[in-house]
């Protein structure tokens, strides 16, 4: 049994990195935006449709469709939040929903159209194929990969956002864009960077994903709604705490399916009433701001 | 001049003497299936289509029925209640004679329900329970192309007795996956295998296998025997590939495996894997020319669902053909008990008893790409079961039809 748990936590740590880099996405969005981006499981989808395409039109290999996935996606992002969101922001919150929301169908009925519901086929980079004897666990080397690039980009993003000057700029135009405006700095500029940001994210965690889960359209649309509970366990908004609940969520959740295998499934919803019943502001949440 | 109108006039004057008693003049041939959804790729459209074809081979091979067959394709979203209603419609409002495919065990038990009591027939081609020929039979339903107890038994006998003695199992945990196991497991046991450990169920839908995976790493089977269907399956398939089981000797044994699933996860990641099917598009001469035409046709080469489609329709015309009628109950009379044998159902009988339409059934295993002549070069056979053997025994099935 202590064996197998051992093995599960390293499982947990390959669905904790997906739920860590998504639930970073939503949450630097949701911080700068204050909006709750439906579409964001249809866009790690695309990120997974990105990297099969350009393998297959062009003959690009996993590495660089890493570093293009991610950027396809992004630019994505650049379009919704400059062509679309960007005439909602005055509006109720609940149209950005409705139209993120409406955004996820159309995505995945055009990747439908045009790749068909079977999904498309997709391999992982040569290099990485095969297994890692890690002394207790034969692992696939791949899922090692997985869980280091997730470590690495959500550090780096914390990093980012909280040591950095960027990250000063982001976080006061979050605080209190009106004074920022008056220092000079281009707020609606900084919003659209952080949206190609947060949705830049879930295109890398759909390239990441595409050498180990089935690529087809509605892929994003169970993992999503994962993520979100993921989200409002750590608070909405709060950069770590979306990182570390990722990880922690997808540790859990191995371990609990482990234990009692038909909880699997629902372990996340009940870790997430129960964060609600007694820190309504998620792990790391702060109180609302009155 | 006058003498030939004369003639024509005369020929048209008799003709109801023997032509057809239609009713509404048609018959009405009705495709209930996923226009849309996950099952939209190996049935949907492409099974209207084969639909089609079949009428208008039909219209060709007895011209007093030319104009007279019309399809339509009906989506039922997978969704029960759906399928309740628009069938309901398709039969009341639209006059349809018989709906055909119907993917989606819950949906296809609705449908038999409607069809139950109303005046017209139901022959599944796309769903995998027994219970349409068993628990839930009726006078109306028939079963056509595969079932669980089918696939199950075909692909966990001939594995065994190709060697494959140890197995580990996994299953989804919902009706077909259960149902599938228990079959499964029993045609196992019977061909003298054993299981390692119990089978696991697995939630449904499921992306992440790893658990399991890493569980057959070290039980170390022989076989791993996946229940999974669609996107799950191939989730599974891809993990099997990226634990290297293959490099560990555990083969591979798929319960339900369409031609879709292969597309999505190219050949490859396949190769050696072996499943049950009744029928794949090039198989032998006549399918291979059949299914030329369906491409031509529908711009892609048909799944063995869609092949089941055709098949279907065709044989249920020729029924309406001898019974002279597309009266519900003649058409049964001429179904029940009819031995036939076309390019997709070989040495095929419609049992009176249930309503299971049994067919010679091929075990085929997943060549690798290189050996691929063309696209959707998948299969190759490694065993045949006749049609007596491959399908529920009448002694086994607690139909009870009850007319």
């Amino acid at each position: 049994m202590g064996r197998l748990l051992v093995i599960q936590v390293f499982n947990g740590l390959v669905n904790g990195a997906f739920y860590a880099l998504l639930s970073l996405g939503l949450a630097v969005i949701f911080g700068m935006l204050r909006i709750v981006n439906f579409a964001h499981g249809a866009l790690y989808m695309l990120g997974a449709f990105a990297a099969y395409a350009l393998g297959d039109q062009f003959g690009i290999g996993f590495w660089p469709a890493l570093i293009l996935g991610p950027l396809v996606v992004g630019l994505v992002g650049l379009a919704i939040e400059r062509l679309l969101l960007r005439r909602l922001y005055a509006l109720p919150p609940a149209y950005i929903l409705l139209l993120t929301f409406g955004l996820t169908l159309l995505i995945q009925d055009g990747v439908r159209l045009v790749y068909g519901i079977s999904g498309a086929p997709y391999s992982g980079p040569s290099q990485l194929a095969g297994v890692t004897d890690l002394g207790f666990v034969v692992f696939p080397t791949y899922r090692l990969f997985v869980i280091a690039v997730s470590v690495v980009v959500c550090g780096a993003t914390y990093w980012l956002i909280e040591r950095t000057r960027v990250g000063a700029v982001v976080r006061a135009c979050t605080e209190n864009p009106t004074v920022t405006r008056t220092f000079g700095i281009d707020v609606s500029l900084w919003v659209t960077a952080v949206f190609c940001f947060g949705t830049a994210l879930a295109g890398l965690a759909g390239v990441l994903a595409a050498p180990i889960y089935s690529v087809d359209p509605l892929m994003g649309s169970e993992l999503i709604i994962t993520t979100f509970a993921v989200v409002v366990i750590g608070g909405m908004g709060s950069i770590l705490g979306s990182i570390l609940t990722g990880f922690l969520v997808g540790v859990l959740v191995a371990i609990g399916s482990a234990l009692y295998p038909p909880i699997a499934n629902t372990l996340v919803f009940i870790l997430m009433a129960g964060v609600l019943l007694f820190r309504p502001t998620g792990l790391f949440g702060l109180p609302e701001r009155a | 001049m006058m003498k030939q109108a004369t003639v024509v006039a005369l020929l048209l004057a008799t003709v109801p003497a023997w032509a057809q008693e239609l009713s509404g003049g048609k018959v009405k041939v009705g495709v209930l299936t996923d226009l849309n959804g996950v099952y939209s790729a190996l049935s949907g459209p492409g099974s209207v289509k084969a639909a089609e074809m079949a009428a208008a081979d039909f219209m060709k091979a007895h011209p007093e029925y030319a104009g007279k067959v019309e399809v339509s394709g009906v989506d039922h979203q997978n969704k029960p209640d759906v399928a309740t209603n628009k069938a309901t419609e398709m039969i009341e409002r639209d006059g349809v004679d018989a709906i055909f495919d119907v993917p989606t065990s819950s949906c296809a038990l609705a449908v038999a329900g409607v069809v139950k009591t109303r005046a017209a027939l139901f022959i599944d081609i796309t769903a995998g329970t027994t219970e349409l020929t068993n628990e839930q039979c009726n006078i109306h339903t028939f079963h056509y192309a595969y079932d669980n107890w089918m696939l199950a038994n075909g692909t966990g006998t001939t594995v065994t007795k190709r060697g494959g003695n140890t197995w580990f199992m996994i299953y989804p945990n919902y009706k077909f996956g259960q149902n599938l196991e228990l079959q499964m497991r029993k045609a196992v046991l019977a061909s003298g295998g054993k299981l390692v450990a119990p089978s696991e169920a697995t939630p449904f839908p499921n992306t992440d296998f790893s658990a399991y995976l890493l569980k057959a790493q070290s039980l170390r089977p022989q076989v791993f025997g996946t229940m999974q269907a669609g996107a799950d399956l191939v989730n599974v398939v891809k993990q099997y590939n990226e634990f290297a089981l293959k490099k560990a000797g555990i083969g591979l044994a798929i319960g339900l495996l369409f031609d879709t699933d292969v597309d999505a996860l190219g050949q490859d990641a396949f190769v050696g894997a072996v499943a049950t099917v009744p029928w794949f598009w090039n198989m032998d001469e006549p399918s291979k020319k059949w299914s030329a035409d369906f491409q031509k046709a529908f711009g892609k080469k048909p799944s063995w669902a869609q092949g089941g489609v055709y098949s279907a329709v065709r044989t249920y015309l020729e029924a309406v053909h001898r019974a002279k009628s597309d009266n519900t109950e003649k058409v049964r009379a001429a179904l029940e008990g009819y031995s036939f044998s076309d390019f997709y159902a070989r040495n095929a009988t419609i049992r009176p008893q249930d309503h299971r339409v049994i067919l010679d059934v091929l075990q085929v295993e997943v060549k690798p790409k290189s050996e691929a002549k063309e696209e959707r070069d998948y299969f190759k056979i490694i065993a045949r079961t006749p049609a007596a053997q491959a399908f529920m025994p009448l002694s086994e099935s607690v139909c009870k039809m009850g007319k």
